[in-house]
Protein backbone atom coordinates (compact mmCIF):
# COMPACT_ATOMS: atom_id res chain seq x y z
CA UNK A 1 0.00 0.00 0.00
CA UNK A 2 2.82 2.38 0.83
CA UNK A 3 4.25 2.95 -2.61
CA UNK A 4 4.83 6.09 -4.58
CA UNK A 5 1.82 5.58 -6.81
CA UNK A 6 -0.43 6.12 -3.80
CA UNK A 7 0.92 9.61 -3.32
CA UNK A 8 0.91 10.36 -7.02
CA UNK A 9 -2.68 9.24 -7.28
CA UNK A 10 -3.68 11.28 -4.25
CA UNK A 11 -1.87 14.29 -5.63
CA UNK A 12 -3.61 14.06 -9.00
CA UNK A 13 -7.02 13.85 -7.35
CA UNK A 14 -6.16 16.75 -5.06
CA UNK A 15 -5.09 18.82 -8.04
CA UNK A 16 -8.30 18.11 -9.92
CA UNK A 17 -10.34 18.81 -6.80
CA UNK A 18 -8.53 22.07 -6.20
CA UNK A 19 -8.89 23.20 -9.82
CA UNK A 20 -12.56 22.38 -9.62
CA UNK A 21 -13.06 24.49 -6.52
CA UNK A 22 -10.99 27.36 -7.87
CA UNK A 23 -13.77 27.93 -10.37
CA UNK A 24 -16.04 29.02 -7.54
CA UNK A 25 -14.11 31.75 -5.80
CA UNK A 26 -17.05 33.35 -4.08
CA UNK A 27 -17.37 30.14 -2.11
CA UNK A 28 -14.05 31.00 -0.54
CA UNK A 29 -15.53 34.13 1.00
CA UNK A 30 -18.63 32.27 2.09
CA UNK A 31 -16.42 29.70 3.77
CA UNK A 32 -14.34 32.47 5.33
CA UNK A 33 -17.43 34.12 6.75
CA UNK A 34 -18.75 30.83 8.09
CA UNK A 35 -15.43 30.06 9.72
CA UNK A 36 -15.42 33.48 11.35
CA UNK A 37 -18.93 32.95 12.68
CA UNK A 38 -17.97 29.56 14.09
CA UNK A 39 -14.84 31.07 15.63
CA UNK A 40 -16.91 33.88 17.14
CA UNK A 41 -19.32 31.45 18.74
CA UNK A 42 -16.41 29.39 20.06
CA UNK A 43 -14.76 32.46 21.57
CA UNK A 44 -18.03 33.56 23.15
CA UNK A 45 -18.39 30.10 24.70
CA UNK A 46 -14.86 30.24 26.04
CA UNK A 47 -15.41 33.79 27.32
CA UNK A 48 -18.60 32.70 29.12
CA UNK A 49 -16.86 29.81 30.82
CA UNK A 50 -14.05 32.01 32.03
CA UNK A 51 -16.39 34.78 33.17
CA UNK A 52 -17.53 32.30 35.82
CA UNK A 53 -14.29 30.49 36.64
CA UNK A 54 -10.53 30.82 36.33
CA UNK A 55 -9.69 27.31 35.25
CA UNK A 56 -11.51 24.31 33.92
CA UNK A 57 -10.23 21.12 35.49
CA UNK A 58 -6.71 22.50 35.59
CA UNK A 59 -6.75 24.00 32.09
CA UNK A 60 -6.26 27.75 31.89
CA UNK A 61 -7.92 30.01 29.37
CA UNK A 62 -5.02 30.21 26.87
CA UNK A 63 -4.57 26.45 27.13
CA UNK A 64 -8.20 25.94 26.23
CA UNK A 65 -7.72 28.39 23.38
CA UNK A 66 -4.96 26.09 22.15
CA UNK A 67 -7.35 23.13 22.35
CA UNK A 68 -9.87 25.14 20.35
CA UNK A 69 -7.22 25.95 17.74
CA UNK A 70 -6.39 22.27 17.31
CA UNK A 71 -10.09 21.46 17.17
CA UNK A 72 -10.68 23.93 14.34
CA UNK A 73 -7.52 22.82 12.53
CA UNK A 74 -8.36 19.13 12.74
CA UNK A 75 -11.99 19.87 11.85
CA UNK A 76 -10.72 21.55 8.68
CA UNK A 77 -8.53 18.59 7.79
CA UNK A 78 -11.44 16.21 8.34
CA UNK A 79 -13.96 18.18 6.32
CA UNK A 80 -11.49 18.89 3.51
CA UNK A 81 -10.39 15.32 2.91
CA UNK A 82 -12.04 12.60 4.99
CA UNK A 83 -15.66 13.65 5.15
CA UNK A 84 -16.29 14.36 1.44
CA UNK A 85 -14.69 11.06 0.45
CA UNK A 86 -16.69 9.07 2.94
CA UNK A 87 -19.88 10.88 1.97
CA UNK A 88 -19.29 9.97 -1.65
CA UNK A 89 -18.56 6.38 -0.69
CA UNK A 90 -21.89 6.23 1.16
CA UNK A 91 -23.74 7.55 -1.88
CA UNK A 92 -21.89 5.18 -4.19
CA UNK A 93 -22.73 2.15 -2.10
CA UNK A 94 -26.39 3.10 -1.95
CA UNK A 95 -26.68 3.85 -5.62
CA UNK A 96 -24.44 1.08 -6.85
CA UNK A 97 -22.04 3.45 -8.58
CA UNK A 98 -19.11 2.19 -6.56
CA UNK A 99 -18.41 -0.04 -9.57
CA UNK A 100 -16.57 2.82 -11.21
CA UNK A 101 -14.10 3.03 -8.35
CA UNK A 102 -13.68 -0.72 -8.05
CA UNK A 103 -12.80 -1.18 -11.71
CA UNK A 104 -9.86 1.23 -11.47
CA UNK A 105 -6.47 -0.51 -11.56
CA UNK A 106 -5.45 0.73 -8.12
CA UNK A 107 -6.18 -0.43 -4.62
CA UNK A 108 -9.88 0.33 -4.12
CA UNK A 109 -9.46 1.60 -0.55
CA UNK A 110 -6.92 4.14 -1.74
CA UNK A 111 -9.15 5.27 -4.59
CA UNK A 112 -12.24 5.81 -2.44
CA UNK A 113 -10.17 7.68 0.12
CA UNK A 114 -8.66 10.31 -2.16
CA UNK A 115 -11.33 11.01 -4.78
CA UNK A 116 -12.78 14.14 -3.20
CA UNK A 117 -11.03 17.23 -1.99
CA UNK A 118 -12.54 20.46 -0.66
CA UNK A 119 -9.97 23.17 -1.08
CA UNK A 120 -11.88 25.96 0.66
CA UNK A 121 -12.17 23.93 3.83
CA UNK A 122 -8.52 24.67 4.30
CA UNK A 123 -9.68 28.07 5.52
CA UNK A 124 -10.35 26.28 8.80
CA UNK A 125 -6.85 24.83 8.83
CA UNK A 126 -5.40 28.32 8.51
CA UNK A 127 -7.87 29.68 11.04
CA UNK A 128 -6.95 26.91 13.48
CA UNK A 129 -3.27 27.73 13.07
CA UNK A 130 -3.94 31.41 13.77
CA UNK A 131 -5.94 30.61 16.92
CA UNK A 132 -3.21 28.22 17.96
CA UNK A 133 -0.51 30.85 17.47
CA UNK A 134 -2.50 33.34 19.52
CA UNK A 135 -2.81 30.77 22.28
CA UNK A 136 0.89 29.95 22.22
CA UNK A 137 1.70 33.64 22.31
CA UNK A 138 -0.50 34.07 25.39
CA UNK A 139 1.08 31.05 27.00
CA UNK A 140 4.52 32.42 26.13
CA UNK A 141 5.58 29.03 24.93
CA UNK A 142 8.82 28.93 23.01
CA UNK A 143 8.22 26.10 20.66
CA UNK A 144 11.20 23.78 20.41
CA UNK A 145 11.91 21.59 17.40
CA UNK A 146 11.03 18.42 19.31
CA UNK A 147 7.82 19.88 20.63
CA UNK A 148 6.78 20.98 17.17
CA UNK A 149 7.67 17.57 15.81
CA UNK A 150 5.68 15.83 18.55
CA UNK A 151 2.73 18.09 17.77
CA UNK A 152 2.78 17.33 14.05
CA UNK A 153 3.19 13.61 14.74
CA UNK A 154 0.29 13.61 17.20
CA UNK A 155 -1.81 15.53 14.71
CA UNK A 156 -1.09 13.09 11.88
CA UNK A 157 -1.75 10.08 14.09
CA UNK A 158 -5.01 11.60 15.28
CA UNK A 159 -6.03 12.33 11.73
CA UNK A 160 -5.23 8.76 10.68
CA UNK A 161 -7.33 7.43 13.53
CA UNK A 162 -10.29 9.57 12.57
CA UNK A 163 -9.89 8.34 9.00
CA UNK A 164 -9.81 4.70 10.11
CA UNK A 165 -12.78 5.23 12.37
CA UNK A 166 -14.79 6.89 9.64
CA UNK A 167 -13.90 4.26 7.05
CA UNK A 168 -15.14 1.55 9.39
CA UNK A 169 -18.33 3.46 10.03
CA UNK A 170 -18.90 4.06 6.34
CA UNK A 171 -18.16 0.43 5.52
CA UNK A 172 -21.19 -0.56 7.57
CA UNK A 173 -23.17 0.89 4.68
CA UNK A 174 -22.33 -2.30 2.77
CA UNK A 175 -24.65 -4.13 5.15
CA UNK A 176 -27.09 -1.49 6.33
CA UNK A 177 -27.39 0.81 3.28
CA UNK A 178 -29.22 3.66 5.05
CA UNK A 179 -26.61 5.18 7.31
CA UNK A 180 -26.76 8.75 6.03
CA UNK A 181 -27.22 10.07 9.54
CA UNK A 182 -23.67 8.98 10.37
CA UNK A 183 -22.24 12.34 9.38
CA UNK A 184 -24.52 14.02 11.88
CA UNK A 185 -23.58 11.55 14.54
CA UNK A 186 -19.90 12.13 13.95
CA UNK A 187 -20.19 15.90 13.95
CA UNK A 188 -22.05 15.77 17.23
CA UNK A 189 -19.39 13.62 18.85
CA UNK A 190 -16.52 15.57 17.31
CA UNK A 191 -17.86 18.74 18.93
CA UNK A 192 -16.91 17.14 22.25
CA UNK A 193 -13.26 17.67 21.27
CA UNK A 194 -13.71 21.41 21.77
CA UNK A 195 -12.86 20.72 25.43
CA UNK A 196 -10.01 18.56 26.75
CA UNK A 197 -11.35 15.05 27.28
CA UNK A 198 -10.20 15.07 30.91
CA UNK A 199 -13.24 17.24 31.62
CA UNK A 200 -15.64 14.40 30.86
CA UNK A 201 -16.79 11.63 33.21
CA UNK A 202 -14.88 8.33 32.93
CA UNK A 203 -17.28 6.42 30.71
CA UNK A 204 -17.49 9.29 28.25
CA UNK A 205 -13.74 9.85 28.27
CA UNK A 206 -13.14 6.19 27.48
CA UNK A 207 -15.61 6.42 24.63
CA UNK A 208 -13.99 9.55 23.28
CA UNK A 209 -10.58 7.91 23.46
CA UNK A 210 -11.09 4.44 22.06
CA UNK A 211 -14.53 4.35 20.47
CA UNK A 212 -14.37 7.67 18.65
CA UNK A 213 -10.74 8.75 18.83
CA UNK A 214 -11.50 12.45 19.41
CA UNK A 215 -9.11 12.47 22.35
CA UNK A 216 -6.20 11.51 20.13
CA UNK A 217 -7.27 13.83 17.35
CA UNK A 218 -7.53 16.99 19.44
CA UNK A 219 -6.54 16.68 23.09
CA UNK A 220 -3.27 14.82 22.53
CA UNK A 221 -1.86 17.25 19.93
CA UNK A 222 -2.88 20.13 22.21
CA UNK A 223 -1.07 18.39 25.06
CA UNK A 224 2.04 18.29 22.92
CA UNK A 225 2.00 22.07 22.73
CA UNK A 226 1.11 22.76 26.36
CA UNK A 227 3.87 20.51 27.68
CA UNK A 228 1.60 17.77 29.01
CA UNK A 229 2.41 15.07 26.49
CA UNK A 230 4.47 12.10 27.60
CA UNK A 231 6.40 9.85 25.24
CA UNK A 232 4.23 7.02 26.50
CA UNK A 233 1.04 8.67 25.27
CA UNK A 234 2.59 9.33 21.88
CA UNK A 235 3.69 5.69 21.57
CA UNK A 236 0.23 4.59 22.63
CA UNK A 237 -1.24 6.85 19.94
CA UNK A 238 1.02 5.29 17.31
CA UNK A 239 0.04 1.79 18.39
CA UNK A 240 -3.66 2.58 18.42
CA UNK A 241 -3.42 4.26 15.03
CA UNK A 242 -1.79 1.15 13.58
CA UNK A 243 -4.43 -1.11 15.11
CA UNK A 244 -7.29 1.07 13.90
CA UNK A 245 -5.88 1.32 10.38
CA UNK A 246 -5.51 -2.47 10.14
CA UNK A 247 -8.97 -2.97 11.59
CA UNK A 248 -10.44 -0.46 9.14
CA UNK A 249 -8.71 -2.27 6.27
CA UNK A 250 -10.24 -5.54 7.44
CA UNK A 251 -13.76 -4.15 7.91
CA UNK A 252 -13.54 -2.44 4.52
CA UNK A 253 -12.53 -5.62 2.68
CA UNK A 254 -15.20 -7.65 4.48
CA UNK A 255 -17.76 -5.04 3.54
CA UNK A 256 -16.61 -4.99 -0.04
CA UNK A 257 -17.46 -8.68 -0.30
CA UNK A 258 -21.01 -7.86 0.69
CA UNK A 259 -21.28 -5.28 -2.06
CA UNK A 260 -23.24 -6.07 -5.17
CA UNK A 261 -23.20 -3.49 -7.91
CA UNK A 262 -26.49 -2.19 -9.13
CA UNK A 263 -25.56 0.21 -11.85
CA UNK A 264 -23.58 -1.66 -14.45
CA UNK B 1 -62.38 24.23 9.52
CA UNK B 2 -63.28 20.55 9.65
CA UNK B 3 -61.49 19.99 6.35
CA UNK B 4 -58.45 21.76 7.72
CA UNK B 5 -58.41 19.51 10.75
CA UNK B 6 -58.65 16.45 8.54
CA UNK B 7 -55.86 17.79 6.36
CA UNK B 8 -53.62 18.22 9.40
CA UNK B 9 -54.44 14.83 10.86
CA UNK B 10 -53.72 13.13 7.56
CA UNK B 11 -50.41 14.97 7.20
CA UNK B 12 -49.41 13.94 10.69
CA UNK B 13 -50.46 10.35 10.12
CA UNK B 14 -48.33 10.12 6.99
CA UNK B 15 -45.34 11.47 8.89
CA UNK B 16 -45.83 9.04 11.76
CA UNK B 17 -46.05 6.05 9.42
CA UNK B 18 -43.09 7.18 7.34
CA UNK B 19 -40.81 8.02 10.22
CA UNK B 20 -41.48 4.87 12.21
CA UNK B 21 -40.08 2.99 9.23
CA UNK B 22 -36.64 4.40 9.95
CA UNK B 23 -36.21 4.14 13.69
CA UNK B 24 -32.44 3.56 13.28
CA UNK B 25 -31.92 6.66 11.17
CA UNK B 26 -33.99 8.70 13.61
CA UNK B 27 -32.02 7.33 16.53
CA UNK B 28 -28.65 8.08 14.97
CA UNK B 29 -29.86 11.59 14.41
CA UNK B 30 -31.05 11.99 17.97
CA UNK B 31 -27.89 10.51 19.49
CA UNK B 32 -25.76 12.87 17.40
CA UNK B 33 -27.86 15.68 18.72
CA UNK B 34 -27.46 14.58 22.32
CA UNK B 35 -23.69 15.06 22.18
CA UNK B 36 -24.15 18.83 22.16
CA UNK B 37 -26.12 19.25 25.42
CA UNK B 38 -24.03 16.59 27.15
CA UNK B 39 -20.92 18.64 26.39
CA UNK B 40 -22.48 21.83 27.77
CA UNK B 41 -23.80 19.93 30.77
CA UNK B 42 -20.44 18.42 31.65
CA UNK B 43 -18.55 21.69 31.26
CA UNK B 44 -21.02 23.72 33.32
CA UNK B 45 -21.41 21.06 36.01
CA UNK B 46 -17.63 21.06 36.36
CA UNK B 47 -17.66 24.83 36.78
CA UNK B 48 -20.58 24.74 39.23
CA UNK B 49 -18.71 22.24 41.37
CA UNK B 50 -15.52 24.26 41.25
CA UNK B 51 -17.45 27.39 42.28
CA UNK B 52 -18.77 25.76 45.42
CA UNK B 53 -21.88 24.07 44.11
CA UNK B 54 -23.68 26.55 41.87
CA UNK B 55 -23.09 29.01 39.05
CA UNK B 56 -25.67 31.52 37.83
CA UNK B 57 -28.16 29.94 40.21
CA UNK B 58 -27.73 26.46 38.74
CA UNK B 59 -26.45 23.45 40.62
CA UNK B 60 -25.14 20.42 38.68
CA UNK B 61 -28.49 18.71 39.26
CA UNK B 62 -30.34 21.72 37.86
CA UNK B 63 -28.00 21.89 34.89
CA UNK B 64 -28.75 18.22 34.31
CA UNK B 65 -32.48 18.93 34.36
CA UNK B 66 -32.03 21.91 32.06
CA UNK B 67 -29.98 20.11 29.45
CA UNK B 68 -32.00 16.89 29.49
CA UNK B 69 -35.24 18.78 28.87
CA UNK B 70 -33.16 20.75 26.34
CA UNK B 71 -32.89 17.62 24.19
CA UNK B 72 -36.65 17.40 23.77
CA UNK B 73 -37.10 21.12 23.11
CA UNK B 74 -34.27 21.00 20.59
CA UNK B 75 -36.06 18.19 18.81
CA UNK B 76 -39.29 20.19 18.84
CA UNK B 77 -37.25 22.98 17.24
CA UNK B 78 -36.40 20.88 14.19
CA UNK B 79 -38.60 22.19 11.40
CA UNK B 80 -38.36 22.51 7.66
CA UNK B 81 -34.86 23.89 7.23
CA UNK B 82 -34.35 27.23 5.46
CA UNK B 83 -31.71 25.42 3.39
CA UNK B 84 -34.57 23.37 1.95
CA UNK B 85 -35.84 26.40 0.06
CA UNK B 86 -33.08 26.22 -2.48
CA UNK B 87 -34.24 22.69 -3.22
CA UNK B 88 -37.91 23.71 -3.32
CA UNK B 89 -37.17 26.41 -5.88
CA UNK B 90 -34.51 24.66 -7.93
CA UNK B 91 -36.43 21.39 -8.21
CA UNK B 92 -39.64 23.20 -9.04
CA UNK B 93 -41.47 21.70 -6.07
CA UNK B 94 -42.70 25.10 -5.05
CA UNK B 95 -44.45 25.54 -8.40
CA UNK B 96 -46.47 22.42 -7.75
CA UNK B 97 -47.53 23.45 -4.29
CA UNK B 98 -48.48 26.93 -5.50
CA UNK B 99 -51.14 25.31 -7.66
CA UNK B 100 -52.87 23.85 -4.64
CA UNK B 101 -55.64 25.82 -2.95
CA UNK B 102 -53.87 25.79 0.41
CA UNK B 103 -50.86 27.76 1.62
CA UNK B 104 -47.90 25.33 1.34
CA UNK B 105 -46.85 25.98 4.93
CA UNK B 106 -49.77 23.89 6.20
CA UNK B 107 -48.29 20.78 4.64
CA UNK B 108 -44.99 21.38 6.36
CA UNK B 109 -46.53 22.19 9.73
CA UNK B 110 -48.63 19.06 9.76
CA UNK B 111 -45.89 16.75 8.48
CA UNK B 112 -43.31 17.93 10.99
CA UNK B 113 -45.89 17.88 13.77
CA UNK B 114 -46.52 14.21 13.03
CA UNK B 115 -42.77 13.58 13.03
CA UNK B 116 -42.61 15.19 16.47
CA UNK B 117 -44.93 12.52 17.80
CA UNK B 118 -42.42 9.88 16.68
CA UNK B 119 -39.56 11.92 18.11
CA UNK B 120 -41.23 12.25 21.51
CA UNK B 121 -41.79 8.50 21.67
CA UNK B 122 -38.17 7.78 20.72
CA UNK B 123 -36.96 10.47 23.11
CA UNK B 124 -38.43 8.87 26.24
CA UNK B 125 -35.85 6.05 26.57
CA UNK B 126 -33.04 8.51 25.82
CA UNK B 127 -34.27 10.84 28.55
CA UNK B 128 -34.49 7.92 30.95
CA UNK B 129 -30.89 6.96 30.15
CA UNK B 130 -29.62 10.53 30.53
CA UNK B 131 -31.48 10.87 33.82
CA UNK B 132 -29.85 7.73 35.17
CA UNK B 133 -26.41 9.04 34.25
CA UNK B 134 -26.70 12.70 35.21
CA UNK B 135 -29.28 12.64 38.03
CA UNK B 136 -31.34 15.76 37.32
CA UNK B 137 -33.15 17.71 40.01
CA UNK B 138 -36.66 17.98 38.70
CA UNK B 139 -39.72 18.71 40.83
CA UNK B 140 -42.32 20.30 38.59
CA UNK B 141 -45.81 21.08 39.77
CA UNK B 142 -48.79 19.81 37.83
CA UNK B 143 -49.30 23.27 36.36
CA UNK B 144 -45.69 23.35 35.19
CA UNK B 145 -46.09 20.02 33.42
CA UNK B 146 -49.23 21.29 31.75
CA UNK B 147 -47.62 24.56 30.65
CA UNK B 148 -44.59 22.65 29.38
CA UNK B 149 -46.78 20.32 27.34
CA UNK B 150 -48.34 23.34 25.63
CA UNK B 151 -45.17 25.42 25.42
CA UNK B 152 -43.18 22.84 23.43
CA UNK B 153 -45.79 23.12 20.70
CA UNK B 154 -45.72 26.90 20.95
CA UNK B 155 -41.96 26.70 20.52
CA UNK B 156 -42.48 24.45 17.51
CA UNK B 157 -44.79 26.97 15.85
CA UNK B 158 -42.54 29.98 16.55
CA UNK B 159 -39.53 28.17 15.12
CA UNK B 160 -41.54 27.00 12.11
CA UNK B 161 -42.57 30.54 11.26
CA UNK B 162 -39.11 32.00 11.79
CA UNK B 163 -37.45 29.30 9.69
CA UNK B 164 -39.99 29.82 6.96
CA UNK B 165 -39.36 33.56 7.03
CA UNK B 166 -35.64 33.01 6.87
CA UNK B 167 -35.98 30.48 4.08
CA UNK B 168 -37.90 32.96 1.95
CA UNK B 169 -34.67 34.96 1.63
CA UNK B 170 -34.05 32.44 -1.16
CA UNK B 171 -36.60 34.32 -3.27
CA UNK B 172 -34.16 37.21 -3.46
CA UNK B 173 -30.72 35.63 -3.42
CA UNK B 174 -29.14 32.25 -3.90
CA UNK B 175 -26.19 32.98 -1.60
CA UNK B 176 -28.05 32.18 1.53
CA UNK B 177 -25.71 30.05 3.60
CA UNK B 178 -23.77 32.95 5.13
CA UNK B 179 -27.00 34.69 6.17
CA UNK B 180 -28.37 31.48 7.62
CA UNK B 181 -25.20 30.70 9.55
CA UNK B 182 -25.15 34.17 11.08
CA UNK B 183 -28.78 33.80 12.07
CA UNK B 184 -28.19 30.38 13.62
CA UNK B 185 -25.23 31.70 15.58
CA UNK B 186 -27.33 34.53 17.03
CA UNK B 187 -30.11 32.10 17.79
CA UNK B 188 -27.67 29.76 19.54
CA UNK B 189 -26.49 32.54 21.83
CA UNK B 190 -29.81 34.30 22.46
CA UNK B 191 -32.19 31.36 22.85
CA UNK B 192 -30.71 29.64 25.86
CA UNK B 193 -29.42 26.78 23.73
CA UNK B 194 -25.72 27.35 24.50
CA UNK B 195 -26.25 28.21 28.16
CA UNK B 196 -29.23 29.30 30.27
CA UNK B 197 -29.48 33.04 29.66
CA UNK B 198 -28.94 33.80 33.35
CA UNK B 199 -25.28 32.92 32.78
CA UNK B 200 -25.02 35.61 30.12
CA UNK B 201 -24.11 39.25 30.79
CA UNK B 202 -27.08 41.39 31.77
CA UNK B 203 -27.27 43.30 28.49
CA UNK B 204 -27.56 40.02 26.57
CA UNK B 205 -30.43 38.96 28.81
CA UNK B 206 -32.18 42.26 28.21
CA UNK B 207 -31.66 41.98 24.48
CA UNK B 208 -32.95 38.41 24.47
CA UNK B 209 -36.16 39.48 26.19
CA UNK B 210 -37.13 41.50 23.11
CA UNK B 211 -36.38 38.73 20.64
CA UNK B 212 -38.41 35.62 19.86
CA UNK B 213 -35.59 33.08 20.29
CA UNK B 214 -35.84 32.42 23.99
CA UNK B 215 -39.60 31.88 23.78
CA UNK B 216 -38.95 29.06 21.38
CA UNK B 217 -36.25 27.49 23.53
CA UNK B 218 -35.47 28.57 27.05
CA UNK B 219 -39.04 29.31 28.09
CA UNK B 220 -40.41 25.78 27.65
CA UNK B 221 -37.36 24.31 29.41
CA UNK B 222 -37.63 26.67 32.35
CA UNK B 223 -41.37 26.19 32.54
CA UNK B 224 -40.59 22.63 33.58
CA UNK B 225 -37.29 22.83 35.46
CA UNK B 226 -37.32 26.18 37.32
CA UNK B 227 -39.60 27.22 40.13
CA UNK B 228 -41.55 29.83 38.17
CA UNK B 229 -44.64 31.46 39.70
CA UNK B 230 -47.90 30.58 37.90
CA UNK B 231 -48.51 34.16 36.75
CA UNK B 232 -45.17 34.16 34.93
CA UNK B 233 -45.91 30.80 33.34
CA UNK B 234 -49.13 32.12 31.87
CA UNK B 235 -47.41 35.33 30.79
CA UNK B 236 -44.80 33.20 29.00
CA UNK B 237 -47.49 31.38 27.08
CA UNK B 238 -48.87 34.81 26.21
CA UNK B 239 -45.49 35.83 24.79
CA UNK B 240 -45.46 32.67 22.71
CA UNK B 241 -48.89 33.48 21.33
CA UNK B 242 -47.72 37.00 20.55
CA UNK B 243 -44.68 35.77 18.63
CA UNK B 244 -46.68 33.14 16.75
CA UNK B 245 -49.25 35.70 15.63
CA UNK B 246 -46.66 38.36 14.84
CA UNK B 247 -44.36 36.07 12.85
CA UNK B 248 -47.33 34.60 10.98
CA UNK B 249 -48.43 38.08 9.91
CA UNK B 250 -44.92 39.03 8.78
CA UNK B 251 -44.63 35.68 7.03
CA UNK B 252 -47.84 36.35 5.09
CA UNK B 253 -46.68 39.78 3.95
CA UNK B 254 -43.23 38.59 2.88
CA UNK B 255 -44.75 35.55 1.23
CA UNK B 256 -47.03 37.70 -0.98
CA UNK B 257 -44.14 39.88 -2.09
CA UNK B 258 -41.79 36.93 -2.47
CA UNK B 259 -44.08 34.78 -4.56
CA UNK B 260 -44.44 37.63 -7.02
CA UNK B 261 -40.69 37.59 -7.45
CA UNK B 262 -40.62 33.85 -7.84
CA UNK B 263 -40.01 32.48 -11.27
CA UNK B 264 -40.41 28.77 -11.66
CA UNK B 265 -37.50 26.70 -12.86
CA UNK B 266 -38.51 23.25 -13.93
CA UNK B 267 -41.17 21.27 -12.06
Amino acid sequence: MMNMSLFRLAFIYFRVGALNELQYRVNFFVQLLQSFIALGVGLVGLGLVFSHTTDLNGWSRPELLAVMGVHILMGGLISAIIQPNMQRLLDDVREGTLDYALTKPEDAQVVVSVREFRLWRFVDVVMGLIVLSAALFQLQVRLGVWQALAFVTALLLGWAMIYAFWLMLTSTAFWFIRVDQLVNLFEGVYAAGRWPVSVYPDWLRTGLTFLVPVAFAVTVPAEALTGRLTGQTLLGAAALAAVLLLLARWVWSRGLRAYSGASA
Amino acid sequence: MKDMLRYYLTGMKIAVIEQFQYPAANYFYMIGMIAEPVIYLVVWSTIAQAQGGAVGGYTPGQFAAYYIVWTLVRNMNIVFTPYGWEFLIRQGQLSASLLRPLHPIHGFISYFAGWKVVVIVLWLPLAAFLSLVFKPELHPTLLQVAVFAVAIWGAYLIRTMLSWLLGMVSFWTTRVSAIFELYFALELLLSGRLVPLSLMPLWVQQLAAYLPFKWAFQFPIEALVSPIPPAQLVAGLGMQVFWIVFSTLVMQVVWRIGVRRFTAVGG
